[in-house]
């Protein structure tokens, strides 16, 4: 078909329903729609799948990182908060999403709380483990130099655990990108969109999928950066 | 009491959903729902979950396991359990079902795709953390290497190992959730189709779907409580 031929309009709504491939009807990737359709179908969807990841993975932190700090001094509270948290990483969250239904209804806000309970155990659980790894004679060395406990939490015990803080934080950040596509179906948002509205087209579900492993190549990366910047003394080498 | 009522409310119609069929709006009151076709579905998605799972478990196993012994792969192990995470599942789903087509076949290799990561990583990580004395004292002892894996190494891997499966159990009984989209379908078409089955649907659908993937980790968690020799309970975990 040549395109001249056909009026604008009709070429447009042509590619809306079926999402055709002009050059290549049976192509597996349409190089010339996505270059075409990148900024105008993608732009929204990427930018709303970084707001959801963003938000349930800062929320998952503040939340995460006060419940172990609690019950890294309260021992009696690690199991319970374990299955606690353990059962709202085990819920699917296309399931999750639902369960909110009753309470909270359809919406963005239901997709973050979903994927913010999701992030909750594995961020918890690297902090604690990194708050206990911290060697006992390091901790007598700040109480002897008279360190509050205050203050050996935070000048000896968090710096200390930010290597795997941050490792937890990654693996959070990573799978929250991924699960991320799947709040479609309860808010509308993120770049499941493009893959749900064009489940026969597999240019735009593979479009959608490569942007969201990159975002998720591009989280990791920065969260690595972090924690180097804020771990000087691991870069020592003795 | 009032805030408290309408939420109670739709659990039980979402209840009634499951146990009585109920009419549908689009279907020209043909009834959907009941219990009929509620464990028909649930069966369907228990069943690609086991299917998938013991996939995932044949090919990730024993090179886990392989590399793990031998202590060489350790960049390839950790970088696919790496990668494997950052996934998109709907995207995986949606691919494998508009280019290679729908199907229990298909969706049960794409979602053996989300089980091997996990699997094969902690198969490496569980057998390389396993004591090296021990394993020193069974080469000693004149153990042949494959005896040193399935005596030794092994059941010192259980809880890593362990955490491996339920990790890629998880994933692979989410994921199922969404597999109408591919043609197979699971509990997850009361959730995916509302328009079929009302907000009742919905609600029972996610019920029953929170209640299966728990209901598996609880076993599975169990099942690796039996695997533990005892003499691991005891030590500091």
């Amino acid at each position: 078909m040549i395109e001249g031929h056909v009026p604008l309009s009709a070429a447009v709504e042509i590619r809306e329903r079926g999402g055709a491939c002009e050059e290549d009807p049976n192509a597996l990737y349409c190089f010339d729609w996505a270059r075409e359709h990148l900024v105008e179908r993608f732009e929204t969807p990427t930018i709303q799948h970084l707001k959801l990841v963003l938000a349930a993975v800062v929320l998952g932190f503040v939340i995460a990182f006060a419940l172990a700090l609690v019950a890294h001094r309260r021992r009696w509270l690690q199991p319970p908060l374990l299955a606690a948290t353990g059962v709202l990483y085990t819920i699917p969250s296309v399931a999750f999403f639902f369960l909110l239904l009753p309470l909270t209804g359809r919406g963005v806000d239901t997709a973050i709380i979903a994927l913010t309970a999701f992030n909750l155990q594995i961020i918890y659980r690297n902090t604690l483990v990194g708050l206990a790894n911290v060697p006992a004679a390091v901790k007598d060395a700040a109480r002897g130099m008279g360190l509050t406990n205050r203050q050996l939490l935070w000048r000896v015990e968090v710096p200390l655990a930010t290597p795997e803080i941050v490792a937890g934080l990654r693996i959070a950040t990573v799978s929250t990108v991924a699960i991320a596509t799947l709040a479609v179906f309860v808010s509308g948002w993120g770049l499941g969109s493009q893959i749900k509205n064009n489940l026969n087209f597999p240019t735009a579900i593979i479009t959608a999928g490569a942007l969201a492993i990159l975002i998720a190549i591009l989280f990791d990366a920065a969260l690595y950066l972090i924690q180097r910047w804020a771990t000087p003394w691991r870069r020592v080498r003795t | 009491m009032t805030a408290l009522a309408s939420p109670l409310a739709s659990i039980g119609g979402a209840i009634e959903f499951v146990f009585e069929a109920q009419p549908s709006n689009v279907t020209g009151g043909k009834l959907v729902g009941g219990l009929s076709q509620t464990v028909e579905l649930a069966l369907t998605q228990l069943e690609v979950t086991v299917f998938a799972l013991a996939l995932s478990l044949v090919v990730a196993l024993p090179v886990g396991l392989w590399l793990g012994h031998r202590g060489t792969g350790e960049l390839f192990a950790i970088a696919l359990g790496n990668a494997g995470r950052g996934i998109p599942e709907l995207a995986l789903i949606a691919l494998m079902a508009a280019v290679i087509g729908v199907g229990v076949l298909n969706l049960t290799v794409a979602l053996a795709v989300l089980g091997i990561p996990p699997i094969l990583t902690n198969a490496f990580t569980g057998i390389r953390q396993a004591d090296r004395a021990s394993v020193e004292a069974a080469r000693g002892m004149g153990m042949t290497e494959l005896q040193i894996l399935t005596r030794v190494e092994m059941p010192l891997a259980v809880p890593i190992l362990m955490a491996g499966v339920r990790g890629a159990t998880i994933a692979i009984v989410a994921t199922a959730t969404i597999a109408p989209l591919a043609g197979v379908l699971t509990l997850g078409d009361y959730i995916i189709n509302e328009n079929v089955y009302g907000e009742d649907g919905v609600l029972a659908g996610a019920i029953l779907v929170a209640l299966m993937a728990l209901a598996l980790e609880f076993s599975l968690a169990g099942l690796q409580r039996r695997l533990t020799s005892k003499g691991l309970k005891l030590g500091p975990a």
